[in-house]
């Protein structure tokens, strides 16, 4: 007899992504393609077994990961990581000196000098004031302050787990965009709360209408006790950097209707292009002045997975909370604690983003060349995704100031009908065409919600000018094919 | 802190000056999760944040009666001075730096394993996410691992789900366990001394904690009988479905016997509870006589009508055994005879913190693939790992010697783990003093040895103990010279202590 049959509700509640199924089948094709070639080295292939793919490999560009998809990690990361894990690299001439520096520096905030011990439950002290001290700069001297500050494995979401009170009478909302990142949706229903939508205008840019959070605060009268709003900028996955009225407009709107706001700014150094500029909502908050200054209760969220480091896989972010109640953060602080600390890399990789090589540092030369080839290669490939995108018939595509693409797909009702048929979504049915036919892994736009009969795909830029050609290629291929089969 | 608050009461007091009525925060303690509420979690609390208190008032200059606070509190074992193991170092900084493997100084076998790293690792970067259940060849070597370890017992690698430490797989099976409503809500047994992550997450869960007593007479040992009463118990009340055991214990180092984790697995078995065996510290064991079994074994051992019936996870972690490697936050967990559909869900579920750090998952693929005695590392391996774990088993010995030569405090040998949870007699006056002061006797009695000696150590209140008695935690791990000297001075401060409240 199982004595697992019954699964707590909110985790069966939790979609199952289309993301994942097309990983697993992606998977599956790698293995095929990879026993083809070699049965094709031995030429014993009967037809059967032989997997006629017209492509060799699998690119993925699924996921928001730099490093996943072919850029260069920086190498001012990976050296000063490489001499804190090995020490005895420090004494050495192997690695430059300011990495070395650095490094020394890092070390000396370790219990033992040593990677491999603990840190405090908010993060090593000379890191939270590092995250501290770069949120003060880039917030034009608001302050910021380190007992507000806990540094956590990736965007943590300790603080939704503090919101959402299950032994209410009624459950929990949070208002959430859509589109939305999926892993907010699925953190937020995995808790049981409810998520209430509120639509980005997508003709205007993406735009967040202020009228539109109204609708559907008031839609969730009776459902829900909304008390929390999530807003996500710069975007994901529509491409969008919010401007400062829109921000202004939506901290008036939390504090007249008495919501904490969740500000996920993971992406704000991927900004690019004309009339985009990614300011704060801890700053915008601050210039507005008391009484909301003082009053409006903000969680905001970065993290060193993003930007131009894309150090995905050591785990490092923070959450900077505030104007919360002293009360409340003494059990916040506690909530973390129970999670030990964040992994010292991450918090590593972390300090390194707050201040990196400074002009006159000796690792800034080789810092700012790589940084810069990365923001070349970002500006060069929006500018490529949107020529080949919007010259697509069928497709259309938002301006992008961010790294991903959300481009509108325009299916023929034969594909819709034929995906129906499937028991797939529209666009998780494109999806798994494009991977089938043309080797691509994009995301389908249902993995994070859309307005009612549209359809999208989201694919990340961030990646070799060679592979972004290679994708469009296929992409166009593919797409002009499959528009003609289904017309 | 002080600062943030000062601003608030300014502002309150000018806006209500202003005849600006004063609005309440959004986020309070009466509309919070009343769950979190409930959170605690000894190893990092009140008397953890004074003992940082004081390091900064040291730094400052105060003048105090020691010159450094010993923070025996917490198994963190570089932080208290123990060297990491150099192999496992280089494999990880040619993983993050590949130049390196051009590097003649990096042995070979070091860099065969990095390469094999970086392969499977998304654009062969530790920098990139790996798939949420963990990097295929690392949980591929982990089930290798865990075959050898258990005599050949087949290990599937679709059942190792790598994890954030430990404790990021051990909330996430409880998350999946816990359900229900009222007198059918979950209950969870575990241990009373236990390591508070339990009970911290179980108070989050809002899960029923049943609570079954080691006993201290038999040397912590663990009693079915025991298991009975309490599982009996909470049934008028909730509803009994799994059974936490940490093996070897933290915070008392029993090792269990062979025999008695045959009874612990006949009775989940009997009572349909599923298993959770916490092994983290399976590498720790010092006590003649003995001996590490992993509960795997034993089921598979007990034969088909338990080995393919009996739902079990059994947790390890790169925190502890001879790496101490804490700061990595390196684990996994091996799930056994899990339904199908409650594994998908499993899956879907860790899907949403992404992924475990990518270099606790190289570490972890160091542990469990380490050196064989055909290549070159292996001889330094070998020295580096004897001698940690050596050098734990003789302050093992040493500190259960000198506690209990000290009256008022008796200490159970030290079997395994990295602790000792000494009992200590307090004097009533000392009691009815920790009342008056609002502490609960035990903290009283740790809080002024921190004061006093700058030693911080964990109160048994913080783990769970019988009704009117006393314990503390602490770590065996500062070296040996130092131990000595700390285990000299709260000898020394038990003594006064006692004369002062007789």
């Amino acid at each position: 007899m199982n004595v697992l049959q019954e699964i707590i509700p909110n985790v069966k509640n939790m979609k199952q992504l289309q993301n994942l199924v097309l990983a697993r089948r992606a998977s599956q094709i790698k293995e095929e393609l990879r026993q083809s070639e070699f049965s094709n080295l031995c030429f014993k292939f009967t037809c059967s077994q032989r997997v006629r793919k017209p492509f060799k490999e699998v690119i993925n560009v699924s996921w928001g990961d730099a490093h996943k998809t072919g850029m260069k990690p920086l190498s001012f990361v990976q050296q000063v990581l490489a001499a804190c894990l090995y020490p005895q690299l420090v004494n050495s001439d192997r690695l430059p000196v300011g990495v070395r520096q650095r490094a020394q520096s890092l070390l000396k905030g370790c219990d033992g000098g040593s990677v491999g011990s603990y840190t405090a439950t908010r993060g090593i002290s000379e890191r939270v004031h590092r995250v501290s001290e770069f949120i003060t700069r880039r917030d034009g001297g608001a302050p910021s302050y380190p007992e507000n500050i806990f540094i956590s494995p990736g965007s943590q979401w300790n603080i939704l787990n503090v919101l959402v009170n299950s032994e209410a009478s009624h459950r929990t909302g949070v208002l959430t965009p859509v589109p939305c990142y999926s892993i907010a949706l699925m953190s937020i229903r995995g808790l049981g709360a409810v998520t209430v939508p509120y639509n980005l205008n997508e003709e205007q840019g993406w735009e967040l209408q202020v009228e539109e959070l109204h609708r559907a605060l008031e839609s969730a009268k009776g459902v829900c006790n909304p008390v929390a709003l999530y807003v996500i900028n710069p975007g994901n996955p529509a491409g969008y950097v919010q401007s400062r009225k829109s921000i202004q407009e939506v901290i008036q709107f939390v504090s007249e209707k008495r919501l904490f706001l969740l500000a996920d700014e993971v992406y704000q150094d991927c900004v690019h292009g004309e009339n985009s500029e990614f300011v704060s909502y801890k700053r915008v908050l601050a210039e507005m002045g008391p009484p909301l200054s003082d009053t409006v209760e903000l969680a905001s969220f970065h993290s060193a997975s993003k930007g131009f480091m894309g150090e995905c896989g050591l785990r490092g972010g923070y959450v900077e909370l505030v104007n919360l109640d002293l009360a409340v953060m003494k059990y916040i602080y506690k909530l973390f604690s129970t999670d030990a600390c964040a992994p010292v890399l991450g918090q590593f990789a972390l300090d390194m983003m707050m201040k990196p090589p400074q002009p006159g540092d000796p690792s800034y030369p080789l810092y700012s060349m790589e940084t810069q080839h990365i923001r070349t290669t970002l500006v060069h490939n929006v500018k490529r995704v949107l020529e080949v995108v919007n010259n697509l018939p069928g497709f259309c595509c938002q301006p992008v100031k961010g790294v991903f693409a959300f481009p509108r797909l325009h299916l023929p009702p034969k594909a819709i009908q034929k995906a129906k048929e499937m028991g797939m979504q529209p666009d998780a049915f494109y999806c798994m065409r494009l991977l089938e036919e043309a080797g691509v892994i994009v995301s389908p736009g249902c993995d994070y919600g859309q307005k009612e009969g549209t359809h999208h795909i989201r694919f990340y830029i961030m990646t070799p000018e060679d592979t972004m050609e290679e994708v469009l290629r296929r992409l166009s291929s593919f797409h002009t094919q499959f528009m003609k089969d289904f017309s | 802190r002080e600062r943030e608050g000062a601003r608030d009461i300014t502002n309150m007091s000018q806006q209500a000056a202003n005849g600006v009525p004063c609005r309440g925060k959004v986020l309070t303690l009466d509309n919070m999760n009343p769950n979190v509420r409930r959170v605690e979690y000894a190893v990092r609390g009140a008397i953890v944040q004074r003992a940082g208190q004081i390091e900064k008032e040291l730094k400052e200059g105060v003048k105090k009666p020691f010159t450094e606070v010993i923070k025996a509190n917490i198994g963190d074992a570089h932080a208290m001075g123990q060297k990491p193991i150099s192999f496992l170092r280089q494999v990880l900084a040619l993983c993050s730096y590949p130049e390196l493997l051009e590097d003649n100084k990096f042995p070979e076998d070091a860099k065969h394993r990095a390469r094999r790293i970086l392969e499977a690792c998304g654009g062969h970067s530790i920098g990139a996410y790996s798939a949420s259940q963990g990097i295929e060849c690392v949980r591929q070597d982990v089930a290798r691992y865990i075959e050898k370890r258990d005599g050949g017992i087949p290990s599937n690698p679709d059942n190792i789900y790598l994890s954030t430490g430990a404790s990021d797989a051990i909330v996430t099976m409880l998350k999946l366990l816990v359900c229900g409503e009222g007198r059918d809500r979950t209950g969870v047994m575990i241990s009373i001394p236990q390591y508070p992550l339990y009970s911290a997450a179980l108070a989050d869960l809002g899960a029923v904690q049943i609570s079954y007593y080691l006993d201290e007479d038999k040397c912590w040992s663990l009693d079915v009988a025991e298991l009975k009463r309490a599982v009996d118990a909470a049934r008028q009340h909730c509803n009994p479905r799994v059974l936490c055991i940490i093996n070897p214990g933290n915070p008392t180092g029993q090792v269990q016997s062979r025999q008695c984790i045959e009874d612990v697995i006949r009775f989940a078995k009997e009572e349909h509870l599923f298993l959770m065996a916490d092994e983290v510290y399976q590498d720790n064991v010092y006590a003649e006589g003995c001996k590490f079994h992993s509960f795997k074994k034993v089921l598979f051992e007990m034969g088909p009508a338990y080995s393919s019936t009996v739902e079990m996870a059994s947790f390890h972690s790169t925190s502890k055994c001879y790496m101490g490697e804490c700061g990595f936050r390196g684990g996994y967990m091996e799930v056994i005879n899990m339904d199908p559909e409650v594994k998908a869900q499993l899956t879907k579920l860790v899907s949403v913190r992404l992924c475990p750090p990518v270099p606790g998952q190289a570490l972890l693929d160091l542990v469990v693939n380490p050196p064989q005695p055909d290549e070159p590392s292996y001889n330094t391996f070998m020295k580096e790992r004897t001698a940690v774990l050596a050098a734990l088993a003789e302050k093992a010995r040493l500190t259960e010697q000198i506690f209990n030569e000290v009256p008022g405090v008796t200490c159970n040998p030290v079997q395994g783990a990295m602790y000792t949870f000494p009992r200590i007699a307090l004097p009533q006056k000392a009691i009815d003093k920790a009342k008056e002061e609002g502490q609960v006797p035990d903290m009283f009695y740790c809080m002024r040895l921190l004061e006093e000696e700058g030693i911080c150590l964990v109160p048994g209140s913080g783990f769970g103990q019988r009704e009117g008695t006393f314990h503390f935690r602490m770590t065996i791990l500062p070296p040996t010279e130092k131990l000595k000297i700390v285990l000299q001075k709260i000898s020394d401060f038990h003594v006064r202590f006692t004369q002062e409240f007789s």
